[in-house]
């Protein structure tokens, strides 16, 4: 029997919020999430109800490790007052809660469900540098780890690959960070809200206070090659290429697409939805390639009926920057091999034609990483209803924008197509 | 030769004894490094060991300044990176290892491409004798 590939009934989001993200000290987990789901009950435009919640789906990767504490689902279900109601927490590194928006969304398809919350949680920074180093090497593949892997050392091979086939260099790299640092500031939440000549005057005030040298830096770049500035993590990767420490909630509500209306009379609705599963650098065929990113897109392609050009703008996985230029790729948004000219040329600008990690990405907005997959719907979801501020993508008819969220080094990836009708 | 199972520790066992192992269908002849027990190209169980030669090339590779906490027991850190990186071997096969004998505070010298040779690196953390598998240039 040839499967569909669709879902049974249509879901749609009616609201949704997130956390600010960044470092803190004073904030659990928990403080995290009521900051993002306060929201989320405030941005449903005809209120809900609470009550009217039936389940839970978290992701979260591993406050077991970062706090030792785990089992989620019903701790977070408790604090929002939901228990006994079902609370299942999903994992999958890095995109642990893409995974949870997809459970809610089976849920309601399947028809067990009319309104279902999904979120995601990480809470990371009472760790070390080195402590959470190790802790998302817990999501590498073991044969990678054991010869001295880091998940920066993964995409720096992976970015030396791209290099030797391609002909890009450190400076295309570059690209990517000063456009996501552009689109930084203009989003309130985002853990680093500083361009990079923002960064650039910081710290020449502070050397100016200290009575050191005041550095020179031509410009951005000049900047970005200095390696007292930008000093390598795993070569070719640096410190600019690589997204920081974080901690951050983000939640939405999912409801059956019948129903929406009851909510807001602007609900964004689900059209494609896919996921796919990678291997180690070793075993796989194309080391500039992630194929799991592309089960994943031909999944959402054909269960909406849409193609990569229909795709108006989209937050794109940049754990580390070659990660954007080759997603953008294996997306269809741009040919092999020619992601990061589009980047040089400034399409995945605000104002590009084709503008891509508007929040500012995982490098600068955060990467709580259980939160991580919700946070770039949240973008998607904000940009469609034209709410997004400063920040908005100046598209007076913007409908159809797109979230793909990456786990581990490419084991669980996700491409999610949401529009506005 | 007793037959040993096709797994990880099958594949541990042997680095300690100096050789690079991988596993082939008897059925189809797809070959893996580290070895499979069960063929993923066409579902089959009945596998044999094959020895590598321990010849290929580089085909990427990073060098790691911020080291995880058992790299850094080794006397890696910010001022004294390593290299790790993928090798093709002659065999077809791809294989994770560690990258010796290059100068991984000039990674701009490290060719993609480069011909490699094996290194079996023996090492005691605490009581375990391990050895990783490195290869180094020709």
């Amino acid at each position: 029997m040839k499967r569909k590939g669709k879902l049974a009934r249509g879901v749609a989001i009616v609201g949704a919020g997130m956390s600010r993200f960044g470092m803190f000290k004073d904030k659990n987990s928990k403080d995290l999430f009521l900051e993002a789901f306060r929201e989320m009950i405030e941005s449903v435009d005809k209120g809900m109800d609470v009550n009217d919640i039936e389940a839970l789906y978290l992701g979260n990767f591993s406050n077991d490790y970062f706090v030792h504490q785990a089992h989620w689902g019903p701790i977070i279900s408790d604090l929002i007052g939901l228990a006994p109601r079902p609370a299942t927490r999903t994992e999958g590194a890095c995109a642990a809660s893409a995974l949870a928006f997809r459970e809610g969304v089976f849920a309601i398809a399947s028809g067990m469900y009319d309104v279902v919350l999904v979120g995601g949680l990480e809470e990371m920074s009472k760790k070390t540098t080195e402590e959470v180093a190790e802790g998302l090497a817990l999501a590498t593949i073991p044969y990678e780890g054991k010869v001295g892997f880091t998940f920066p050392g993964v995409f720096g091979a992976i970015a030396t690959a791209y290099f030797e086939r391609y002909g890009a260099n450190r400076e295309h790299l570059m690209d990517v960070t000063i456009k996501s640092h552009n689109n930084a500031p203009l989003n309130p939440k985002a853990q680093f809200p500083y361009t990079i000549k923002d960064i650039m005057n910081m710290k020449k005030e502070r050397a100016k206070k200290k009575g050191l040298d005041i550095p020179r830096w031509e410009d951005e770049k000049d900047f970005l090659r200095d390696p007292k500035a930008n000093p390598p993590v795993a070569w070719p990767m640096h410190l600019y290429d690589c997204c920081p420490i974080s901690d951050g909630a983000a939640c939405m509500v999912l409801v059956a697409e019948d129903i929406a209306k009851n909510f807001t009379d602007d609900p964004i609705y689900v059209v494609g939805i896919g996921q796919g599963s990678g291997r180690g650098l070793h075993a796989c065929d194309d080391l500039t390639s992630f194929e799991a990113t592309k089960n994943a897109a031909k999944e959402a392609y054909s269960m909406s009926g849409l193609s990569p050009k229909d795709i108006q703008f989209s937050e794109v996985h940049d754990c580390f920057s070659i990660a954007e230029i080759i997603h953008m790729e294996d997306l269809g948004f741009f040919p092999p091999g020619q992601g990061y000219k589009a980047v040089e040329e400034g399409l995945t600008r605000l104002d590009g034609s084709m503008p891509i990690n508007t929040s500012g990405g995982l490098k600068c907005k955060g990467h709580p990483v259980g939160a991580t997959g919700i946070a770039q719907l949240y973008e998607v979801w904000v940009q469609l209803r034209g709410k997004a501020g400063k920040r908005q993508i100046p598209n007076p008819d913007l409908r159809v924008g797109a979230a793909h969220n990456l786990g581990g080094t490419g084991g669980t990836c996700t491409f999610i197509i949401l529009e506005r009708r | 030769m007793k037959e040993r199972e096709f797994s990880d520790s099958s594949y541990e066992e042997f680095l300690k004894e100096e050789k690079l192992m991988g596993s082939r269908c008897k059925r189809c002849g797809a070959l893996y490094v580290p070895p499979r027990a069960l063929c993923i190209k066409c579902f089959n169980t009945e596998m044999e060991w094959k020895e590598m030669k321990g010849k290929g090339k580089l085909i990427a590779f990073t060098c790691i300044s911020v080291a995880p906490p058992f790299m850094i027991e080794q006397g890696y850190n910010r001022n004294n990176p390593y290299c790790s990186g993928v090798i093709e071997l002659e065999e077809g096969a791809k294989v994770d290892a560690r990258i010796e004998g290059v100068d991984a505070k000039n990674p701009e010298n490290i060719k993609i491409g480069m011909d490699m040779k094996v290194k079996f690196v023996h090492s005691s953390v605490g009581e375990h004798e391990k050895t990783y598998l490195a290869f180094e240039p020709v």
